[in-house]
């Protein structure tokens, strides 16, 4: 089984940023597991700028932003797992991984960092009556489309939701060539940032309409248009208001929910109110050693406030690492060459200051020939003793002299295993 | 031209237990479906539920078939591969009248033959569902009904049919019969003709246009009803049981139920429509759904639901053929001999629990009109099971991805569906060419993200194994593109 001190889940700003820091904060070996191709998160599809400016002081694309801390991560020797998903997390914190590459993986990990981000409200969740025809998309998969696999999935749209998202797709789609009809906000205000709406629905006339819905979907196999309605107070649609809006295309830029399936299922503690862990200043879960870092958390509103809290749960991560290994006073003993189990498998770090210690063993297969039976920390020799011949059927003792106290106390694992006397 | 023996209108989940049942014999078939896949109609949005049988009115087909086709299931699900639970289900009172109800519908059961049916006392029903609203009066248990996965209820016996030799051409309308004399020879489709001695009419809603083409039963009449339903988020709010209201005379009544991969339901109203084509949600239905739903189990948040649907059951107003019975929405399923035509109509609920009996009640009266029924030896009852990630332990998944790593790849990131199954759809013996398709054979798409991550994975991939551009990709044939151009950075390279 593969082995991490922190293992980080997704590779977006959070992620990346938790890695990073858990790195440079001290843990040895850090993992990114990503379900995309790419590490960088939804990231890669923002082409526009807006990212950085609290962090770097710059206005950057999205992808640029990214590629800074997949740069930092790769220098720094952390360890990418893409197109790879996490299907569990246990409270023992192992990690079981599926991927075309890898196969199907189990890890292990001292701390865990959950950065899987968030999902896109859905059509359900705002109840638009009507017909499920084809031309119904979320802004982000909208956005995926437009700007990753370079295909228009419409070319006369209407946007409910004035989300960051839905505004920034219209002043893409326009871009494009599309025509977007109408941005329609149930709310009696604006969801997104002001600077979106100045410079994504004013600067190209594109209406926007408060406190107005989605009555109704039309057309059956794919969007004929769209029947837009006035809401009142409490959000029910206003009758005579109805108004039919023609497009082949509707996005629902409604809002974003924590991706928290995994932290559910190894059970961390949940804040309904946000749909999101409880975490501390750290940014630990309820469980010690899983942090959580980004929009897993709560919806925030810029990326660079991702990184910060992505730094944040890295730094406890890298803490919580330290604080393990200096609290185990148990050193595994691990099974080498030709040999099948050892008893005692631990020995306490100063288990030599009373006296030698006897370890019993069996081989697994015969050799009838002279061999070493060596202990070391995996780079030096220990002790050693020579036997005649090992057989499976007749036990293995080696002593280890009271004289390896230091070596036993500083080694992180000791092995045993026979080797040729001649070899 | 094509001449066949058999020829099935409709592949819902009747047309296709009936195409199974016909495969087993020395006959040609064809079955021809105007959809671009099978279970594209009324075997798409329906309750998914396998009735135990005691609500039909006794003496009627209905109760009849109902109860015969509960008990075949088992032996369908295992042959054809096909996610079926007996989970049992139960009918729950709400206050006293209610209570006295049950009654009525304890001694219909008892006269239909369902068994271990248990008449449970408020305690105890509380004690076993104590969800459910605090003035439930009782319930009745039904250890027999059951769940199904509804699309592979009309899946998996039309792809064995197909592998033991019966013809299958999607997107081929009927048009009309053609006669020679006073006999049907055959139909004309917007796919030309196709001769044949019998037509099976199972075209669902369509049924009684279909009939009337051969001036059969002038007075009967479809008229849709629909019903809407909401399914929830499984790990946000779910009910492991099947419920049912005290029925009405029209409707067994606004439920909550559970899919087979453990999303709770609640629906369906009940509402007579005009159009055979109008599966969409309202307002108000949906309002109606929730109310309905809330009188079981007062703690229903729509905030978890995570798809609406629409379905239209095909009623009918035959006569049961028991003249004692007075009872007008009977399955009407009758052979015309010397016409060469069986009917087998007004297909409502019980009809997903009945379609085994009544494939088996089809090839009982075509073997009493003198069709010469002769059973195949090389006849496979067996469908090639499905490979279901989201099913395995954790060491069969280590070595399904040993095995092919294309199953190591997650393309649902909510119900685990990997590319691999994806891949074996599109190239099993009835093609998966849309994403809904796709979504039909592996529940990909339908879990919280509603498809929402894996859409542009599923057009690649469908564009890569079918050999056409994304452009090409529909959600569900005839016109339903996702993608309308590329993008003017592409486009100019």
């Amino acid at each position: 089984m593969d082995k991490y001190d922190v293992v980080v889940i997704g590779a977006g700003p959070g992620g990346l940023a938790a890695a990073i820091s858990a790195k440079k904060e001290g843990a040895e070996s850090v993992l990114i597991i990503e379900r995309d191709k790419e590490p960088g998160g939804i990231l890669n599809q923002c082409i526009h700028n807006g990212f950085g400016v609290e962090i770097f002081k710059e206005d950057l694309p999205g992808p640029s932003y990214a590629e800074r801390f997949v740069t930092e991560a790769e220098s720094l020797g952390i360890e990418f797992m893409l197109d790879s998903m996490v299907l569990e997390v246990t409270p023992q914190k192992k990690i079981y991984t599926t991927s075309k590459w890898y196969g199907f993986k189990e890890i292990e990990a001292t701390a865990i960092v959950l950065a899987m981000g968030a999902r896109e409200r859905t059509r359900a969740q705002i109840r638009i009556p009507g017909f499920r025809p084809a031309g119904v998309y979320t802004a982000g998969s909208a956005q995926r489309f437009v700007n990753i696999e370079g295909f228009m999935p419409g070319k006369r749209f209407v946007i409910l939701g004035s989300g960051d998202i839905g505004m920034i797709m219209a002043r893409r789609l326009t871009l494009e060539g599309a025509k977007v009809e109408r941005v329609l906000e149930i709310m009696p205000f604006l969801t997104g940032l002001t600077r979106n709406y100045v410079q994504c629905l004013q600067d190209f006339n594109i209406p926007l309409q408060l406190s107005h819905t989605v009555n109704r979907i039309l057309g059956k196999n794919r969007v004929e248009a769209i029947e837009s309605v006035q809401v009142d107070e409490n959000f029910n649609p206003i009758k005579g208001t109805e108004e039919i809006i023609p497009a082949d295309t509707l996005l629902l830029s409604v809002g974003l929910i924590p991706e928290n399936e995994l932290s559910r299922k190894v059970g961390v503690k949940m804040d309904t109110l946000i749909q999101g862990p409880f975490v501390d200043e750290e940014m630990q879960t309820s469980i010690p050693g899983i942090f959580a870092a980004g929009n897993v958390v709560h919806i925030f509103d810029l990326v660079d406030w991702v990184t910060e809290a992505g730094f944040t749960a890295g730094k406890g991560a890298a803490r919580f690492v330290k604080e393990t290994k200096e609290k185990s006073d148990l050193v595994k003993l691990v099974p080498g060459n030709n040999i099948h189990h050892i008893v005692p498998q631990y020995l306490k770090k100063d288990a030599l200051q009373n006296g030698p210690i006897k370890l019993m063993m069996r081989v697994i297969k015969p050799m009838e020939e002279k061999v070493w039976v060596e202990l070391s920390d995996g780079k030096n020799l220990i002790t050693r003793k020579l036997e005649r011949y090992v057989r499976p059927g007749e036990m293995v003792i080696l002593t280890v002299p009271q004289k390896a106290y230091d070596d036993v106390k500083k080694a992180k694992e000791l092995i045993v295993s026979i080797e040729k006397f001649g070899g | 031209m094509e001449k066949f023996d058999v020829i099935v209108i409709g592949a819902g989940v009747t047309g296709a237990m009936i195409a199974r049942e016909l495969s087993r014999f020395e006959l040609s078939v064809a079955v021809i479906e105007k959809e671009s896949d099978v279970c594209m109609g009324t075997t798409s949005a329906n309750t998914a539920i396998v009735h135990a049988g005691y609500d039909p009115v006794p003496g009627t087909l209905k109760a009849e078939l109902n109860v015969r086709g509960n008990k075949l299931w088992d032996q369908v699900a295992f042959e054809l591969d096909i996610p079926f639970k007996r989970t049992g289900d139960y009918v729950v009172a709400v206050g006293d009248d209610e209570f006295k109800k049950l009654e009525v519908l304890f001694e219909r059961g008892k006269k239909n033959g369902v068994l271990g049916l248990e008449i449970l006392s408020k305690d105890k029903t509380l004690s076993k569902l104590p969800y459910l609203n605090r003035d439930v009066g009782g319930a009745i248990f039904a250890p027999t009904g059951g769940i199904v996965d509804p699309f592979q209820a009309a899946l998996a016996p039309m792809e064995n049919a197909v592998i033991n030799g019966v013809h299958l051409y999607l997107e081929t309308s009927f048009i009309d019969f053609i006669f020679e004399g006073n006999k049907i020879i055959g139909i004309k489709t917007n796919n030309g003709e196709f001769l044949s001695n019998w037509v099976i009419n199972a075209a669902g809603l369509y049924s009684d246009v279909i009939m009337h083409k051969a001036n059969i039963h002038p007075e009967f009449k479809i008229t849709p009803r629909k019903g809407e339903y909401y399914i929830f988020d499984r790990n946000e709010f779910a009910i492991p049981d099947v419920l049912f209201p005290v029925p009405t005379e029209f409707s067994k009544g606004i439920m909550i139920t559970t899919t087979v991969h453990g999303n709770t339901i609640i629906g369906p109203n009940s509402h007579e429509v005009d159009d055979k084509e109008d599966t969409s949600n309202t307002r108000e239905g949906l309002e109606e759904v929730y109310k309905g739903a809330s009188k079981l189990v007062p703690e229903i948040n729509l905030r978890h639901a995570i798809a609406i649907f629409a379905g239209l059951r095909a009623t009918g107003n035959a006569r049961t053929p028991n003249p004692n019975i007075d009872y007008h929405h009977d399955f009407l399923i009758e052979a015309h001999p010397q016409l060469g035509l069986l009917n087998v109509a007004g297909i409502e609920s019980p009809g997903l629990a009945s379609a085994p009996a009544i494939a088996e009640r089809v090839v009982e009266l075509l073997k009493d009109s003198g069709l010469e029924l002769k059973e195949k030896k090389d006849f496979n009852p067996i469908r090639k099971p499905r490979k279901r990630f989201r099913d395995m332990s954790n060491e069969e998944r280590a070595q399904l991805v040993k095995e092919n790593p294309l199953y190591g790849r997650v393309i649902c990131r909510c119900e685990y569906v990997t590319e691999g199954e994806i891949v074996e759809e599109i190239h099993s013996p009835i093609p998966a060419k849309t994403y809904d398709a796709i979504k039909r054979r592996t529940w990909l798409g339908t879990g919280r993200c509603q498809g929402a991550f894996d859409t542009p994975r599923v057009v690649e991939i469908l564009s890569r194994e079918l050999g056409v551009s994304p452009l090409e990709v529909t959600k569900k044939g005839s016109g339903s593109y996702f993608l309308l151009r590329k993008t003017k950075e592409v486009e100019n390279g």
